[in-house]
C-alpha cells in the first residue's frame, strides 16, 4: 500500500520535500567571504588603475621608440626595451630545449625513482630561492669565472637558470597529463619512444608547455634584482655593433630602469610610465595564455 | 598450422609471479579467447605475446615465444617490426586526438609510407575491413574522439590493420561498449579471422563461446586447459575449468 495513502495532514508536511530555508552561518559565511572576495578585487583594481593614471600620461611614442637624451633633456626607454627583448629572447633560447628536454627525460625515459626525486627535489628549492642569490652566483660564475663581463649575455645565462625549474616543472605536469594509453596506441603500433614523443606526446602537451614559456616571460620582464648584479644598470644608450656585440655588452631592462628611475634618480613619472608598461605586458601576456588554451582545447575536440 | 607458440614462459613482476610456465600452441587465422577471473594471467599473457610488457619496471621474462618459428624476445628483434606484424587492440577505446583520416595513417607513417595515394587508399581499406567506412567516409578529417565509443573502438581496429599485421591481439576489446557496439565488434572478429590469427582477451564467457574457435582458461598464472571451444565448454576435463565455465567462481 501507499505511504501517503492513509496519511493525514500534519503527516504529509513532515514528509514533504518543500521549505527550503537559510541557515544563520551560512548566511554569515557567505557574507564574510563575499567582503574578502571584493576586498581582493578593490585592492588589485585600485593598485592597478593607480599605475595606469599615473603611468599612462608618461607614455609617448618618442618615449617609446628613442633613447634619452641629456643634451636637449628627452627621456626615451627604447634601449631598455630592446635589452628586454633581447633578454627574453636568449633566455628562451637556453631555457626551452634544456627545460622541455628535461621534463621529457624525467617523464618518459629516467628509469631510476631515486633519481627522478632527487630532479623533482632540486627543481623546486630552485624555484623557492630568492632572485638576488641567483644574481650573486650569476655575477660570479658568468660575468667572472667564464669571464663573459656584466652583459645581456650573462642575465639570459642567469635567468635561464631561474626559469628552468618553472619549465621543467610546468612542462612536466603537461606531459603527465597525456594518457597511457595514447602512449600504449602508439606502441602498439610499433611506434619507437622518440617518435612517440614527437607526434603524440609534444603535440598533445603543447598548451601547458606553451603556458610554461609565457610564465617565464613574465618572470623575465619582471626580474630586477638579479639582472642589476649580471646585466648592467643603464640603458641610456641604444645597442651597438653586430648581434653578438650587442650581447656582450651591458644594458638594463625595464624593470632595471624602474628601479633606476624611481629610486636612484628621483624621476618618479618615469618609473610610473615603466610600470604601466609592464603591467601592460604582464597583463598581455596572461590573455595570451588565457586565447592560447582556449584555442588548443578547441584544436582538441 | 601454428603462428604463435609459447614454451615454458614464465613472468615475475617483481616478487609477483604472474605467469607460471605456459606452453600454448595459437593456431593461425582461427579466433583464440584467453579466459580466466580477475589477475589470472590472461592479459598479461596476451601482452607478451607482442612485448608491451617491456617496459613494465622489475618485469622479468623466461622461457620463449615464437612467432612464425621466431622468438621474439631475441636480442636481434626489431620491436616496431614486431608490432607490425602482431597489432594489438586494447580494452577501451584509444583513438589520438587527431583526425579519423590521420589515426588510421599514424602507423603507416611509423614504417615509413610517405606516397598519398597509398596512404588513402590503405586507409580506406583498412576502414572498409574494419566495417566503419560507411559511416565514416564522408568526415574522414574531422577529429576521431567525436565517433561514439563503438566506432572509436572500430577506428582502433582500423588503425591495426592499416599496417597489415598478421596477428591482432586484442584485450578485452568490447568491455566498455554498449551491446550493440560489441556485437557489430564480434561480427567484425569472425570477418577478421578469415585473414588474420586473433587472439581475444575476454571476462564474457558467452562472448568465448559465441566467436572462438579455441579457447584457453587461465587460473592464477597457470593455464588450467587448452582445447576447441565446443569442447571446452561442453566437456571440460579439468573441475575447476567446469568451475569457471558454470559460474561457481570468477
Amino acid at each position: 500500500m501507499h505511504a501517503g495513502a492513509t496519511c493525514k495532514k500534519g503527516c504529509e508536511e513532515l514528509n514533504s520535500i518543500t521549505g527550503k530555508r537559510k541557515r544563520p552561518t551560512d548566511i554569515v559565511l557567505y557574507s564574510i567571504i563575499g567582503l574578502f572576495t571584493v576586498a581582493v578585487f578593490a585592492m588589485t583594481a585600485y593598485f592597478a588603475g593607480y599605475i595606469l593614471i599615473k603611468g599612462l600620461r608618461g607614455i609617448s611614442f618618442a618615449f617609446l621608440t628613442t633613447a634619452s637624451n641629456p643634451i636637449i633633456g628627452t627621456i626615451g626607454i627604447l634601449p631598455a626595451i630592446l635589452n628586454t627583448a633581447y633578454i627574453i629572447l636568449l633566455t628562451l633560447v637556453f631555457a626551452v630545449p634544456v627545460g622541455v628536454g628535461g621534463a621529457v627525460y624525467i617523464n618518459e625515459y629516467a628509469k631510476s625513482r631515486k633519481l627522478i626525486r632527487v630532479i623533482e627535489f632540486t627543481t623546486e628549492t630552485l624555484s623557492g630561492i630568492p632572485s638576488i642569490i641567483f644574481g650573486v652566483f650569476g655575477y660570479v660564475f658568468f660575468c667572472t669565472f667564464l669571464n663573459l663581463k656584466v652583459s645581456l649575455l650573462s642575465g639570459a645565462f642567469t635567468l635561464t637558470i631561474m626559469v628552468l625549474p618553472t619549465i621543467i616543472r610546468t612542462s612536466q605536469e603537461a606531459l603527465k597529463s597525456v594518457p597511457l594509453s595514447y602512449r600504449e596506441g602508439a606502441a602498439g603500433l610499433g611506434a619507437s619512444k622518440w617518435y612517440m614523443i614527437r607526434t603524440i606526446l609534444l603535440p598533445n602537451a603543447s598548451s601547458g608547455i606553451i603556458t610554461a614559456i609565457v610564465l617565464s616571460v613574465g618572470r623575465i620582464v619582471g626580474e630586477s634584482a638579479a639582472l642589476l648584479l649580471v646585466a648592467g644598470g643603464s640603458a641610456m644608450y641604444l645597442p651597438k655593433g653586430s648581434f653578438f656585440e650587442q650581447i656582450k655588452s651591458s644594458g638594463s631592462t625595464l624593470a632595471v630602469e624602474l628601479y633606476r628611475y624611481a629610486y636612484s634618480r628621483g624621476e618618479n613619472e618615469v618609473g610610473f610610465a615603466i610600470a604601466a608598461l609592464l603591467l601592460i605586458i604582464v597583463i598581455g601576456l596572461n590573455l595570451i595564455v588565457k586565447l592560447i588554451g582556449k584555442r588548443l582545447n578547441r584544436g582538441a575536440k | 598450422m601454428t603462428k604463435i607458440i609459447t614454451e615454458n614462459l614464465h613472468l615475475h613482476y617483481g616478487e609477483n609471479h604472474a605467469l607460471r610456465g605456459i606452453d600454448l600452441n595459437i593456431h593461425a587465422n582461427k579466433i583464440t579467447a584467453l579466459i580466466g577471473p580477475s589477475g589470472c594471467g590472461k592479459s598479461t599473457f596476451l601482452k607478451t605475446l607482442n612485448r608491451m610488457n617491456d617496459s613494465v619496471p622489475n618485469i622479468k621474462i623466461t622461457g620463449k615465444v615464437l612467432l612464425d618459428g621466431e622468438d621474439i624476445y631475441d636480442s636481434t628483434v626489431d620491436v616496431t617490426k614486431l608490432r607490425k606484424k602482431a597489432g594489438m587492440v586494447f580494452q577501451s577505446p584509444n583513438p589520438f586526438p587527431m583526425s579519423i583520416y590521420d589515426n588510421v595513417a599514424y602507423g603507416l607513417r611509423i614504417h615509413g609510407i610517405k606516397k598519398r595515394v597509398l596512404i588513402d587508399e590503405i586507409v580506406e581499406r583498412s576502414l572498409q575491413g574494419a566495417a566503419i567506412w560507411d559511416e565514416v567516409k564522408d568526415r574522414l578529417r574531422t577529429p576521431a574522439l567525436a565517433l561514439s565509443g563503438g566506432q572509436q573502438q572500430r577506428l582502433c581496429i582500423a588503425r591495426t590493420l592499416a599496417v597489415s599485421p598478421e596477428a591482432i591481439l586484442m584485450d578485452e576489446p568490447t568491455s566498455a561498449l554498449d551491446p550493440i557496439s560489441t556485437m557489430k565488434i564480434e561480427e567484425l572478429m569472425s570477418e577478421l579471422a578469415k585473414k588474420y590469427t586473433v587472439v581475444i582477451v575476454t571476462h564474457n564467457m558467452q562472448q568465448a563461446a559465441r566467436i572462438s574457435d579455441y579457447t584457453a582458461f587461465f587460473l592464477l598464472g597457470e593455464m588450467i586447459e587448452y582445447d576447441k571451444t565446443n569442447n571446452i565448454f561442453a566437456a571440460p576435463k579439468d573441475q575447476r575449468t567446469e568451475n569457471y565455465i558454470t559460474g561457481r567462481f570468477g
